[in-house]
């Protein structure tokens, strides 16, 4: 763990190719976020994809040069964050097993050690930059869906509400079967559209029991999934990442929930 | 640049084609290991059945209560998990030395092993000992690896009926059914649904029969007990095989396992190879872990346990038949091979949110949900269960509760790469899914490959209204069939960067790696 | 090539494939120097038994205490209670039972099952029992028999001793002998399988009492 609290740190953003193309408003959050909370943000330009949907769907191969290009972008630096505990997973479970599969080994040590200087934001927050209080504002009541890479693979643990509870004017409301996966896991969303479905729909009615206007994760795709299902039934509840509530401030213009859902 | 095209998979996985050094998979026409149906068209029928939806449901979400509560009792239960771990991946390590000492040990207690390659040989083997025996009835101990070879189909060609005892796989066999739960094989069956099936099967039940489980329990066993107690031969299988000692274990809870382990005079137990324990000690740590992760007890009702012959009680005539029928091909695989590693206690199956909502016949083997979806087509070669690997959303619940720590969610992974390196070796022309990937890989190795990409995909806003996209094209469509797909915002996350940054701010600065000489020190 | 020694090729050959490379889940654990779970406990006599009793009782056991004293008159106000006649019992049951049983003692030539789905009950000992579990084991010594006579009566009166109780599951796996033939019980038989409510009583004795000797 690095010891840095206190200090400036210069922290390296991997905005994850979904939000780089989708959802732009998240690594912009987590920029907003870290600036305002004293850091230095670069985004190294060279950056793509961690190449999880390609293993996940079985590519390993096609997934190599995306690990490669991943472990060259983000090795010179000491600390590096990403808005998605999948993405953070993949670098961390998967990087150096798909390359010793290939038997590539001196890939697979060096994403194993930028693997572990590799941070979700909720994990880079709490244990390396020591902040719970972020100094958000939003006055909206919320319901946060803790996503299964999030809490499975990384292990976070209550984390991100530790951090959304210091959030002011917030109602902060559970979300029954939290714990529950909402169906999307990647391409499985389209190779067992109707069993995602299913889940997709529990996943729904959980969060419209809690009455929420806005349900939060640490996941762009997992949002995506939830949002794009709440969109199709016009249930007037939004997603929101996690890192643009945390970004938040009073009279900063992103105190409504975002105006366009996912 | 490493794409589809033409370029042979180099890492040599053994794949489901099999050259002649490579074990064979189970094989095709005989027991139930594979589906009539790929997963996404069998699930879909599962999911558009109400009752089904809510059986599972009500099942599944009490058994994870009782396991959870019974797990928290113990202090050591991931050392527990920790030690059944080591012990089978010793086991795999060591299985032919093992498998010999079990055979010495039975033998010396007068018991007789016999070794079946596959399913056919087994449903011979015992078709011989009850023939040998003169009986033309069984009954049988609910037994997985009876249910996987179709030892009922081959008992029953040679004029040789099967009778069912435990509850559950009486109410399958009455029903005309299929199981679909390890631990429950009826457990898409409701109360009423049962009584009616009992109402209709069983000749011998009153009329006034209730769907009370205690009343449909009493009519299993008033029509069960004549059976008991006139019958010559048992069939069982076992849950573990002690090889120092020669024990054999069969862990139950109705006291049907009882009857037809300890009754008749010929007792014929189906084991797969991997279900060989190295030590009576390590018993000591699966009875622990597999009750309270199958049934969420603290131990089940009753466990057998018996070494060979004994004298004067039960069994004087003891077989052990070892089935392999694809398990080695399983071995044969560094990875894979962990599936071999499953006790049965169908944990996996009671968290998997996939398995909640489609059931057990969606997998449409004798093993489903996510244990599975890894061990099924290991068994069968990959092409004959290829939708299985997918079945799974990677949520890695069944992970957590692996009282053996099976990797399951890493296994789904490997096995997709698997199919998806075989099929490249065996296909001339890559699928589209293939290229898609590969046009994928292409566009996201390069940062200026994805921005033209990017660029290209804001036209995609021309079929967005107020914000959102209500249908993409396929294979997309699935997604939009149930969900909104977010329109491309107007400006990427990388071009708003460099409009307020320039191109300059990407790179290292001092005090980062790049300018350190410790490189080495992680 | 049998069959036999074609699996064992097998096993052979998938093992040389297996070795050169260890997956993640499948390289065998590194030599440990013993357990890390619990193989033996500090739990003292009486709370052992209290344990037991509870854990037994939770499973809808019969559970009760009798002192070497008492142990006559439990045995048989249990038997009076369940009005128990034709009792089946082990060669070497050594226990004193009440004068309205008629004991049967199961010697040669042994009751067909049938005539032990006619007696009322049986009494045994055990080998062991084990607290945490609420488990009762069987071994088939002299003083319990054959496993039919405890598997097919609907009842079943079991009299362990204070000394043959451990608390965990490895302590009973310890004690036990993997020759006899041996036979865990905790609590009557039962099944789930009906929407996984838990039912008593299915084919094994539906009544399941336990006396619990000390002193």
């Amino acid at each position: 763990m690095h010891s840095i609290v206190g200090d400036v740190t210069r922290i390296a953003l991997f905005a994850t190719c979904l939000a780089d193309t989708l959802f732009p408003d998240v690594p912009r959050a987590t920029v907003t976020l870290l600036e305002r909370l004293g850091h230095e943000v670069v985004f190294p330009a060279e950056q793509t994809c961690c190449g999880q949907m390609h293993i996940n769907t079985g590519y390993q191969r096609a997934a190599l040069p995306l690990i490669r290009r991943y472990v060259d972008t983000f090795e010179p630096y000491e600390v590096i964050v990403a808005p998605s505990g999948s993405c953070v997973g993949s670098i961390g479970h998967q990087h150096a097993m798909v390359a010793r599969r290939h038997d590539d080994e001196e890939l697979a040590r060096r994403a194993e050690a930028v693997a572990a200087r590799t941070y979700e934001l909720s994990q880079l927050l709490t244990d390396v930059l020591g902040v719970e209080d972020v100094g958000a504002h939003y006055p909206h009541r919320v319901t946060y869906h803790p996503t299964c890479h999030s809490l499975r693979l990384l292990a976070v643990g209550d984390r991100p509400l530790r951090l959304l509870r210091r959030v002011s004017g917030i109602d902060l409301v559970p979300l029954p079967d939290a714990d529950v996966c909402c169906g999307f896991g990647g391409t499985f969303a389209v190779k067992n559209a109707d069993t995602s479905t299913a889940m997709l729909a529990d996943k729904m009615r959980s969060v419209l029991a809690t009455r929420a206007e806005v349900c939060t994760a640490g996941d762009s795709s997992c949002l995506m999934h939830i949002g794009g299902g709440l969109s199709r039934l016009r249930a007037g509840v939004k997603t929101v990442h996690l890192a643009e509530i945390l970004a938040s401030t009073a009279g900063a213009g992103q105190g409504a929930p975002a105006a366009v859902s996912r | 640049m490493t794409t589809f095209l033409g370029l042979p998979g180099r890492p040599g996985r053994p794949g489901s084609r099999q050259s002649p050094s490579e074990p064979p998979h189970a094989p095709r026409g005989v027991g139930h290991l594979r589906a009539a149906d790929p997963f996404p068209v069998a699930a879909r029928r599962a999911l558009a059945d109400a009752q089904l939806r809510r059986n599972l449901s009500k099942a599944t979400t009490t058994i994870r209560a009782k396991r959870a509560a019974v797990v928290s009792e113990l202090p050591d239960w991931e050392e527990l998990r920790a030690a059944g771990e080591a012990i089978k991946a010793a086991t795999m390590a060591d299985l032919d030395r093992y498998l010999g000492q079990l055979e010495v040990a039975v033998t010396a207690r007068g018991g007789t092993v016999h070794w079946a390659r596959d399913a056919i040989e087994a449903g011979n083997i015992v078709t011989a000992l009850v023939q040998a025996a003169g009986a033309t009835e069984v009954v049988k101990v609910k037994s997985l690896a009876t249910d996987e070879i179709g030892l009922n189909d081959a008992l029953a060609a040679a004029g040789i009926a099967a009778y069912e005892t435990d509850l559950a796989e009486l109410i399958v066999q009455l029903g005309h059914d299929r199981p679909s739960h390890i631990l429950v094989p009826a457990i898409h069956r409701n109360r009423s649904e049962i009584r009616d099936i009992f109402l209709r099967e069983m000749g011998d039940v009153s009329p006034d029969l209730t769907d009370d489980p205690a009343a449909l329990a009493e009519a299993a066993r008033q029509h069960l007990r004549r059976k008991f107690l006139s019958a010559t031969v048992g069939i069982s299988g076992a849950n573990f095989g002690v090889a120092e000692t020669g024990t054999l274990c069969v862990v139950e809870s109705e006291g049907n396992g009882r009857m037809c382990v300890t009754l008749p005079q010929t007792l014929i137990t189906v084991m797969g190879i991997e279900k060989v324990i190295p030590s009576w000690a390590d018993l000591g740590v699966f009875l622990q872990l597999l009750p309270r992760s199958s049934t969420g007890e603290r131990m089940n009702p009753y466990t057998s346990m018996w070494t060979g012959v004994t004298p004067g009680d039960g069994p004087q005539s003891v077989h052990l038949v070892l089935l392999d029928n694809g398990r080695t091909a399983a071995l044969a695989d560094p990875v894979g091979r962990a599936a071999l590693h499953c006790i049965r206690c169908s944990a996996c199956l009671n968290v998997c949110p996939v398995y909640e909502r489609t059931g057990g016949h969606a997998y449409g083997s004798v093993y489903p949900g996510p244990i599975g979806a890894v061990l099924s087509p290991q068994l069968t070669g990959i092409e004959d269960n290829a939708s299985l690997p997918y079945a799974s959303s990677l949520c890695g619940a069944c992970y957590d509760v692996c009282p053996v720590k099976i990797n399951i969610p890493e296994l789904l992974v490997h096995l997709r790469a698997r199919h998806v390196e075989e099929a490249r070796r065996t296909h001339r022309l890559p699928s589209a899914e293939a290229i898609t990937m590969a046009a994928a890989s292409y566009l996201l190795a390069d940062p200026g490959r994805l921005a033209a990409a990017q660029s290209a995909s804001r036209s995609g806003r021309l079929l967005g209204r107020r914000g959102k996209i209500t249908a993409l094209p396929p294979p997309l469509a699935a997604w939009t069939r149930a969900r909104d797909a977010p329109v491309p915002p107007p400006q990427t996350f990388r071009q708003w960067w460099h409009s307020q940054h320039g191109d300059d701010r990407g790179g290292p600065a001092p005090g980062d790696r790049s300018d350190r000489s410790d490189r080495s020190d992680q | 090539m049998s069959a036999r020694d074609e699996v064992l090729a097998r096993i052979r050959a998938a093992a040389r494939t297996g070795a050169g490379k260890a997956g993640t889940a499948s390289s065998p654990a590194a030599p440990s120097p013993g357990p890390r779970y619990r193989t033996r406990s500090e739990l003292a006599g009486p709370q052992l038994l209290e344990l037991l009793a509870s854990r037994l009782t939770d499973y809808r056991a019969l559970v009760h205490f009798a002192s070497a004293a008492t142990l006559a008159d439990e045995i048989g106000a249990a038997l009076q209670r369940r009005q128990a006649r034709r009792i089946v019992v082990p060669p070497a049951l050594r226990l004193p039972l009440p004068s309205f049983v008629t004991a049967i003692s199961d010697t040669r030539p042994f009751l067909s099952p049938a005539g032990l789905a006619a007696v009322d009950g049986v009494v045994t000992r055990a080998a062991v029992a084990i607290a945490e579990t609420g488990t009762i084991v069987l071994d088939g010594s002299p003083g319990q028999g054959r496993r039919a006579i405890s598997l097919v009566p609907d009842y079943h009166l079991c009299v362990v001793d204070a000394g043959q109780v451990v608390h965990l599951v490895p302590e009973a796996v310890a004690r036990l002998s993997a020759g006899r033939p041996l036979t865990w019980i905790s609590g009557p038989s039962a099944t789930s399988d009906i929407e996984l409510e838990r039912v008593e009583g299915v084919h094994g004795p539906r009544t399941l009492e336990v006396v619990l000797v000390s002193g």
